[in-house]
């Protein structure tokens, strides 16, 4: 489903040229549970968001389901993370004066549907993660682990086929950590693909599949046990 | 998106910054308060000072002695010319449309009766005067129809000398001195008040042939000539053309219409609206540099729910016309309430002071809030612009 062929990503900064992303070359599957490990700076955020179509290769090719994405244009970019496409980020990102329902309606909104069509779909994606009691609360009225549901239902409402978290746990404590990790893997046996960057080797472990970065290049690519061992 | 999503959105995030959102507002809301403000009075200036030229009539024409170049001085390229005469005044009487032809002369000189003395305005004039500009004599008649070259020495009274000259007592028939002649008074005038600075009321009128003596001058300063209304004022300017020039010999006269001076005046009132319009743009203006700071503000607060509305499929229009609906939305509001404010100023203003004429023009009200809602587009482009191009992985990573 997901094509990547020598892609490169450098970015200048001064008169220093960043190779971010070095002649990477990478299929995933539908469906597949991938998790990518690596020093910070190795490139893990810049190949999601690559991936995400929110950044644009500097060299290389990048299919999705068969079509050169990076050929589309602006609109047609925003409509495929629109419907194909969630994103989990470590700071959670959620818009402070909205309420959650608000928030987790934000996609459907964008993309033109009524409040009355919305309105099910949200109560449905809130309640999958346990929300359902919170959906009028603010985001400040929330806890880490409950922003973080907030936001992986925000993600999954338009029902996505892919699914990106980078650090989806990165700012949780322990518990809540393990709870969005149990979270996202249960998307997984429901048949999302998930894709998820991380820099702890206990929580990228349990992915099927476990990619290893480092200086912008991918040095290992291995099958593990789903959803690791106890 | 549809439109109540999109309104919710903008207004939220107004909301979410209630008093920056409505300093912001008021910031417009002064300008355009001041724009209708000082509209609104010189528009009521200006129907006040046209309806205080129009009392007069609009039917006539003024004759002036010299004919007047773009310079505004009288030309004299054959020597002097010749100066308007009672004849001259006799002789346009014979138009078919004249009306009634008032010969002017004026000077300054003292009024005296029982020992008292007063200096006043006197103006030299004609028996059709009450009838050209529709004035009315309140007590015993105008001057009447003498030989106009040798009339009796008669006075009419303005109101106010009346009330000097003779307080309570009655002044019909008494003499009075001016300028050392002496004078029977025949009447008085109704009070007419101040118009465009003039006491009318403060004169005294006599025979035109009287005053030229009085003030020892040859010619009359303007003859006025009214006409019937069915006439073409084309027409009247022609007829008194030849009949003077064939008298004086060539065409030495400067004739005005009514139209013409109404023309100049309603140019230079529209000209000080436009300048007061103008100072209250400059209020507008730093509202309108409001606007820009803080949509620019905003959209350097908002980095990160910009990248994530990119990331959640907005296109770069969507971030745009967000940004755009916000900064419109505030200029708007700013708008009205400038328009309230405006308005409810001037009705104070009228209730306070009765005398000054406060008119509101609905072009102007209507041009105001069109331009508010221009400043809000105008203001909130660069911001929306920027934060559409905004690179979402940049704008994400953003503190
Ligand atoms: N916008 C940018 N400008 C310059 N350098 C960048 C930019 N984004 C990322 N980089 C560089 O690219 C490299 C990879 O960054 P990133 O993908 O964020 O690493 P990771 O997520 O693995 O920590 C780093 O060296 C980083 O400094
Ligand atoms: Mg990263």
């Amino acid at each position: 489903m997901i094509e990547l062929s020598h892609i490169d990503r450098h970015f200048q900064v001064g008169d220093q040229r960043v190779k971010a992303l070095d002649d990477i070359n990478l299929h995933i599957g539908a469906g597949e549970y991938v998790s990518i490990m690596g020093p910070s700076g190795s490139g893990k955020s810049t190949l999601l968001n690559l991936i995400g179509l929110l950044d644009r290769p500097s060299a290389g090719s990048y299919r999705l389901d068969g079509t050169d994405v990076t050929a589309l244009s602006d609109v047609e970019q925003a409509q495929v993370r629109n419907s194909q496409i969630g994103f989990v980020f470590q700071m959670f990102h959620l818009v402070p004066r909205l309420t959650a329902a608000e928030n987790v309606a934000l996609p459907l909104l964008l993309a033109g549907m009524t409040a009355e069509a919305r309105q099910p779909l949200v109560a449905s994606a809130l309640e999958a993660l346990g929300m359902a009691d919170r959906s009028h609360h603010r985001p400040e009225q929330l806890s880490g682990g409950q922003r973080q549901r907030v936001a992986i239902a925000r993600a999954t409402v338009t029902k996505p086929r892919v699914l990106l978290a980078d650090e989806p746990t990165g700012n949780l404590d322990q518990k809540a950590g393990g709870d969005v990790l149990a979270i996202l893997e249960g998307l997984v046996d429901a048949g999302i693909t998930l894709i998820m960057v991380t820099h702890d080797p206990a929580m990228g472990g349990r992915a099927q599949r476990q990619l290893a970065m480092r200086d912008g290049r991918l040095v290992s690519d291995e099958q593990g046990s789903p959803h690791g061992d106890p | 998106m549809k439109t109540a999503d999109f309104l919710s959105l903008t207004g939220s995030s107004l909301l979410a910054h209630r008093l920056r959102s409505l300093l912001t507002a008021l910031g417009i809301a002064v300008g355009i308060g001041a724009v209708v403000l000082l509209t609104s009075i010189g528009e009521g200036l200006q129907q006040f000072v046209l309806a205080q030229f129009t009392q007069f009539g609009t039917t006539i024409v003024a004759v002036n002695p010299g004919k007047a170049t773009t310079a505004g001085t009288s030309a004299g390229v054959f020597g002097t010319e010749r100066p308007l005469t009672i004849e001259d005044a006799i002789a346009l009487e014979q138009l078919p449309y004249a009306r009634a032809v008032v010969p002017f002369v004026q000077g300054n000189a003292a009024v005296e009766y029982a020992g008292l003395s007063r200096r006043t305005t006197i103006y030299g004039a004609g028996p059709a005067m009450p009838e050209a500009f529709r004035m009315a004599v309140a007590i015993g008649g105008f001057l009447p129809e003498d030989d106009p070259t040798a009339p009796r020495a008669l006075a009419v009274l303005g109101s106010k000398l009346r009330g000097e000259l003779f307080r309570d007592e009655n002044s019909l028939g008494r003499r009075i001195t001016i300028a050392g002649s002496r004078f029977r008074v025949v009447g008085v005038m109704a009070a007419k008040g101040t118009v465009l600075g003039f006491d009318l009321d403060d004169t005294v009128y006599i025979p035109a042939a009287r005053a030229m003596s009085l003030f020892n001058v040859n010619g009359l300063i303007e003859i006025d000539v009214m006409y019937d209304e069915d006439t073409k004022v084309e027409t009247v300017v022609e007829g008194i053309r030849r009949v003077l020039t064939a008298r004086h010999g060539r065409d030495d006269v400067t004739i005005t219409t009514q139209q013409q001076m109404l023309d100049v005046l309603g140019g230079v009132l529209d000209v000080l609206t436009f300048a007061v319009a103008a100072i209250g743009s400059v209020s507008l203006l730093v509202g309108a540099i409001g606007i820009v700071t803080i949509m620019t503000i905003a959209v350097n607060e908002r980095r990160n729910e910009i990248g994530l509305l990119r990331a959640l499929g907005a296109r770069q229009s969507q971030v745009l016309s967000l940004f755009l609906g916000e900064a419109i939305v505030l200029a708007a509001a700013g708008g009205l309430a400038g328009l309230l404010l405006g308005t409810g100023l001037g009705q104070l203003l009228q209730f306070a002071i009765p005398a000054l004429p406060v008119q509101p023009s609905l072009f102007y009200v209507v041009l105001a809030e069109s331009i508010a809602i221009t400043i809000g587009l105008l203001a909130g482009v660069l911001p929306a612009r920027r934060a559409a191009r905004l690179d979402p992985v940049e704008a994400l990573r953003a503190e």
